[in-house]
């Protein structure tokens, strides 16, 4: 047989079905972290690459270290989530945010927003600074959750790459923005620290969409990116949690190839912008 | 009896959308196989291009959605910013983790997903490109049983993805524009 000269992690070291799926029992049986109802080809794709990299030579050995090594298990954790995002992404979406439903927020007394698998925070900051250049940030509050708290604590500091801030300041001035976007940030060698005007209003926590509840009520919980990797019944579930978290008229919004489409929950919604995936809570 | 399902994938960068245009005409209404096209582009391209091919086959063209289950004689374009996963069921996920090989959409990560799910029913073409994404997943492919192909370097116009592919691995067949024509139309 003929083997390629280089391979990279995409191609070698194969874990087989049967033995993601005693992993993903493992992980539930001992940690409560249930990826079951996680899109299967996503997660095994990312369990391969962690085996891969991490050089195991058995299944056996990987699965040993993933239920005796607390520190290993938060790696892995890190690894299965995808946690790939950036400050305004899509900045047709922000443009939205702050055209359609930020104005509408404002007549508010108060606003509460939960951003749901903020991963490292990127698109939450991005939030504070709508907020802020539209005056709205003083009487809002914005939670800020995800299943993984190495994440979580990147958040919470608000320092990005620096050598990410030119691509950003892009999207923030297609997203609208006007001011000097350096102006939120202090820069110190390579990374850039955000303003804590901005982090003084965000509450980062950990929330399990799968398995944690409701905690509050919101006009606007912000999820995109996350629905992708679950499968339709936990889709479906996880709507219903948004559904019941958000007031009356309140807004949903997901990532750009997110839909409700085809899930329970349409009904109780209607589009405010087809294109951006935002939808708002009709009255019942 | 009925049979199992059979897909095709195609994967192109810079100089693969041409080889799409002349491939795409010739196939009939009753091709029976489902088929994935992966091109690297620019992101806010996709509708053009769906719309684009759209105009030069007789099958029905999408854009791949999660959760879209393949049906046959159906051709499935990747979005751009998302990879392209396939589950056990056949349906599809869309993964907005890191590039791979520069690249997301990846051709190494829809090839090495489609063949874990379809293994020897699966076809993996590689077109032009200047880029090193397919050739490992045309190498797991084919372990997994897959028939692999990329286009002749020769005529390809740019040869670096299709060469970089048969120097790092085996591929069943090294197609010019003509022969593949032939292959693709003669699957069932």
């Amino acid at each position: 047989m003929q083997h390629a000269v280089i391979r990279t992690m995409e191609s070698v070291h194969h874990i087989k079905d049967e033995e993601i799926a005693v992993l993903l029992n493992d992980l539930l049986e001992q940690y409560g972290y249930d990826f079951t109802d996680y899109s299967f080809a996503s997660v095994k794709r990312r369990l391969q690459r962690v085996y891969a990299t991490d050089r195991f030579p058995s299944f056996a050995e990987f699965r040993y270290k993933v239920k005796s090594d607390p520190v290993y298990l938060t790696y892995l954790m890190e690894q299965i989530t995808v946690n790939v995002t950036e400050m305004f992404r899509d900045p047709g979406f922000f443009l939205t945010l702050r055209k359609s439903v930020l104005p509408v927020l404002a007549t508010y007394p108060f606003i509460r927003i939960w951003h749901a698998g903020c991963s490292t925070g990127e698109e939450v900051y991005s939030m504070a600074i709508l907020l802020e250049e539209m005056n709205l940030l003083h009487k809002a509050v914005i939670y800020a959750t995800d299943i993984n708290e190495t994440v979580l604590e990147k958040a919470r500091k608000g320092i990005f790459s620096l050598a990410h801030m030119q691509q950003y300041s892009q999207n923030y001035q297609q997203s609208g923005g006007q001011r000097d976007f350096s102006a939120y940030y202090s820069a110190n060698y390579e990374y850039a620290k955000f303003s804590e005007k901005l982090s003084n209003k965000i509450i980062f926590a950990a929330h399990n969409l799968v398995t944690d509840r409701s905690f509050n009520e919101f006009q606007l919980i912000v999820c995109r990116n996350t629905l992708i990797y679950f499968n339709k019944d936990l889709q479906d579930k996880v709507l219903h949690l948004f559904s019941d978290s958000l007031e009356q008229l309140g807004f949903l919004a997901l990532g750009a190839k997110e839909t409700l489409r085809f899930t329970t929950v349409a009904p109780l919604f209607k589009p405010v912008s087809q294109k951006e995936k935002i939808w708002r809570k009709i009255s019942i | 009896m009925t049979s199992l399902p059979k897909l095709l994938v195609i994967g192109g960068s810079a100089g693969s959308l041409e080889v799409l245009l002349q491939l795409l005409p010739v196939l009939d209404t009753n091709w029976p196989l489902s088929m994935i096209i992966v091109i690297h582009r620019k992101s806010d391209s996709d509708s053009l291009l769906t719309e684009l091919l759209a105009t030069r086959t007789k099958l029905p063209v999408k854009e791949a959605e999660e959760k879209d289950v393949l049906m046959p004689g159906v051709i499935y374009i990747t979005p751009s910013d998302y990879h392209l996963l396939i589950e056990p069921d056949y349906s599809l996920t869309l993964d907005d983790s890191e590039k791979v090989n520069y690249s997301r959409p990846s051709i190494d990560v829809t090839f090495t997903s489609a063949a874990e799910v379809f293994g020897d029913r699966l076809y993996c073409i590689l077109l032009s490109g200047a880029n090193t994404d397919g050739a490992d997943g045309l190498a797991t492919a084919r372990e997994l049983g897959a028939f692999t192909a990329v286009q002749d370097p020769e005529e390809a116009e740019v040869s670096f993805m299709p060469r970089h592919a048969l120097n790092s691995t085996i591929v069943d067949r090294v197609l010019t524009i003509q022969e593949m024509i032939t292959f693709v139309k003669s699957l069932k």
